[in-house]
């Protein structure tokens, strides 16, 4: 079973991601799920219809106004990191914080690695499906290695010139 | 200068603990190459074709004596005992072990410093004018506003994995020696009627192998918001930025693809989300970042015009690198000197551990402790009393810093090359040098005047040769190298790019095809005319004629 990072703990995975060519044959009534975007654009109301809990996922290119309005149906909110090095679902993960309030699970996934864990977890990311091959307990380390940032982000909304003693 | 409080001291101490142990799972094997490369990238860590090769941040290339003597003690215990000042202002060494890359950043830290972002898809470090601070044409000092984008960008978590890399400039005075309109982002600052500080925004400038000068965005800027507006420009880019081809990738692109005016508007449609937000700056924050570069303390002083007139009469030496090598100062008495890092058979830029400290040395006793290293690839000493200049002039011909070519022909602007770097399809240095030997008679150099002679080995344009008044470009012909010369760049203010000239030119025929050039601009100048000015009355043609000439 795969173990994901969830508020800074290793735990065990329950959610399912479904493929980006799924379809809602076959799909469980109970379990819970985190649907493609286009999944949920062709048949919200049947995914809302369901007993399991619902999230959605994006892929980096896809733009999160797209369900800024449709916010309350997802528990999950899961961005897609084609590349560790495709930063776009930064801003969509920060957007989603700040702009849109998203108060539920923003989860990392796809391409996440260690050394990027912590500049995702100060744009709002609060759930990391770290790649397969990696160790997410060693991960954890990541959370630590700086104690002062500069700038506002979502997890820090005062700058340090604003916080400086 | 900004001297770290125990925030910067300890963002950059966790730093290094943070890279140190990088590079020991990158080494163990834990960290693939690929998933290592953005990592040493951000670090200012290449893998160059002999070695690595670190990039030493110097934050709008402003450093203390101290931190000059680090570079020295760096280059002679880690690398071959020399350093090379880059045309970002940065210090660059060229021979460091990959093992030794943590220990010396714990070394750059004790003397506040570091190499965060000196590379890879990021905010580099932002530049400025070499004479900030003491230039008589500044309409304020541009360095508390570099201050605070450092800080700003410094591991700005939504940024640290952008389309490409990016890259600001600021100037505040009225000629622009910051070369803001071929950055990603310019600023320059400007005062409206009202007598309010803002920021013109110039966005989309970039040489590389699409080179664009920049457009104005926006004309006025607050200066309290200038946080929030690059957020919001950062954001557009990050956002919607061309990921699919690294060639199309800077924000130049995107803003070309979507025009100035709809780029500007996506901009405005974010900025309002975050204008007055807790991004916006305080007075009280630029005063505390501000009072870290008032003026030293000056000596009130009077102008030295009559005894420095005398000393000309009397040694012609002093009066020509006086004409070329120092600036005007704002205030009476001082000038501000550069050291001349383009001797003839010296790759440019290039400095020694020795000269290293003996600038810091220079620094200490006849500048206040300070130097900048500028653009150019020269550093300057920017605060000396005019009455100290012969003496100071005696000691800058020791070290081998007096060639009084600044601004001139042989003042090349030269990126490493084929000789270090990997990217490279040509060596830049020995053409550098084959154009100063040419060109080795003074007086003709002096008549030829200002001449901004920008040379790259290759398209990345580290040579910035795209804006040279003279721009030359290694390129590869069949494994074989040749160099395409082009004409009538300018980084100033209403910059320009320069003409392809026509079919490149063999390494041995560089000095040759530079000279023709220079003789067509002294038939052709009216008095006083720079070669600018000539280029841009006559255009490429007589030039072309010329050149090419004599291969038929």
């Amino acid at each position: 079973m795969q173990r994901i990072i969830k508020n800074g703990q290793v735990l065990d995975e329950t959610w399912h991601l479904l493929p980006k060519d799924a379809t809602l044959d076959g799909i469980s009534n109970c379990d819970d799920l985190i649907v493609p975007l286009a999944l949920w654009r062709e048949h919200a109301h049947a995914l809302k219809a369901r007993d399991g809990g619902l999230g959605v996922w994006l892929e980096a290119g896809e733009e999160i106004e797209e369900i800024a309005d449709q916010l309350d149906n997802f528990q999950v909110i899961a961005l897609n990191f084609p590349a560790f090095t495709d930063g776009r679902h930064c801003s969509s993960a920060y957007l989603l914080r700040t702009r849109y309030g998203y108060k539920g699970e923003v989860r990392a996934i796809g391409d996440v690695l260690r050394d990027q864990l912590l500049s995702y977890q100060r744009v709002g990311f609060d759930a990391f499906a770290l790649r397969a091959d990696k160790d997410p307990l060693d991960a954890l380390k990541a959370f630590e290695e700086f104690s002062e940032v500069y700038q506002a982000s979502a997890d820090q909304p005062q700058p340090l010139f604003r916080r400086r003693a | 200068m900004y001297v770290y409080d125990e925030y910067d001291q300890r963002i950059v101490e966790d730093r290094v603990k943070q890279f140190r142990d990088q590079t020991r799972r990158y080494l163990a094997g834990e960290l693939s190459g690929e998933e290592f490369r953005p990592l040493r990238l951000q670090n200012g860590l290449y893998i160059q074709r002999f070695a690595p090769m670190l990039r030493v941040a110097v934050p709008y290339g402003l450093m203390s004596s101290a931190q000059v003597r680090m570079m020295a003690k760096i280059a002679r215990d880690y690398d071959k005992g020399y350093a090379h000042i880059s045309t970002r202002q940065n210090v660059q060494f060229n021979w460091p072990d990959l093992e030794d890359v943590p220990d010396i950043l714990a070394e750059l830290a004790t003397v506040q410093m570091h190499a965060i972002q000196t590379s890879g898809n990021c905010i580099r470090n932002t530049t400025t004018d070499q004479f900030a601070g003491v230039a008589k044409d500044e309409l304020i000092d541009p360095r508390p506003w570099c201050e605070i984008i450092r800080q700003w960008s410094t591991f700005h978590p939504e940024f640290t994995h952008l389309p490409r890399k990016f890259k600001i400039a600021v100037n505040g005075a009225v000629s622009d020696r910051a070369a803001i309109e071929v950055h990603d982002i310019g600023l320059e600052a400007v005062q409206n009627a009202a007598g309010e500080l803002g920021f013109r925004v110039s966005v989309g400038g970039g040489l590389g192998r699409t080179p664009i000068v920049g457009s104005f965005i926006n004309e006025f800027l607050p200066w309290q918001h200038l946080i929030s507006y690059l957020d919001a420009i950062l954001r557009v880019y990050n956002r919607y930025g061309r990921r699919d081809n690294k060639y199309k990738a800077r924000i130049k692109i995107l803003v070309k693809a979507l025009t100035p005016e709809v780029f500007a508007e996506r901009v405005d449609a974010e900025w309002a989300h975050l204008k007055d937000g807790p991004t916006t700056l305080t007075e009280a924050e630029v005063a505390r970042v501000a009072a870290h570069f008032i003026d030293p303390a000056y000596a009130a002083l009077a102008d030295q015009d009559a005894a420095l007139a005398q000393l000309d009469a009397e040694h012609p030496g002093f009066a020509r690198w006086r004409q070329r090598n120092t600036f005007a100062h704002k205030r009476p008495g001082y000038v501000a000197v550069t050291l001349s890092l383009k001797p003839t058979g010296v790759a440019p830029g290039d400095v020694t551990d020795k000269q290293l400290d003996a600038i810091a040395d220079l620094a200490d006793r006849y500048s206040f402790g300070e130097v900048r290293n500028s653009h150019n690839q020269n550093i300057i000493l920017a605060d000396v009393e005019q009455a100290q200049l012969f003496t100071l002039w005696g000691e800058l011909r020791e070290n081998g810093f007096a060639t009084p070519n600044v601004g001139l022909l042989t003042d090349i602007i030269c990126c490493p090359g084929g000789d270090f770097c990997s990217l490279a399809n040509a060596k830049s240095i020995p053409i550098a040098e084959a154009i100063q030997r040419r060109f080795d008679d003074l007086d003709y150099l002096f008549d030829i005047g200002n001449i901004d002679l920008n040379i790259s080995g290759c398209m990345n344009a580290c040579g910035h040769h795209h804006v040279g008044h003279i721009g030359i470009l290694g390129v590869d012909k069949k494994g074989q190298e040749f160099y395409q010369v082009s004409l009538g760049g300018s980084a100033g203010r209403d910059a320009s790019l320069a003409q392809i000239l026509g079919p490149s030119f063999a390494e041995a025929d560089m000095a040759d095809v530079i000279d023709k050039i220079i003789k067509v601009y002294v038939e052709q100048r009216t008095d006083e005319e720079s070669f600018l000015d000539t280029f841009r009355r006559v255009g490429v043609d007589p030039f072309k004629e010329r050149v090419y000439a004599a291969n038929h």
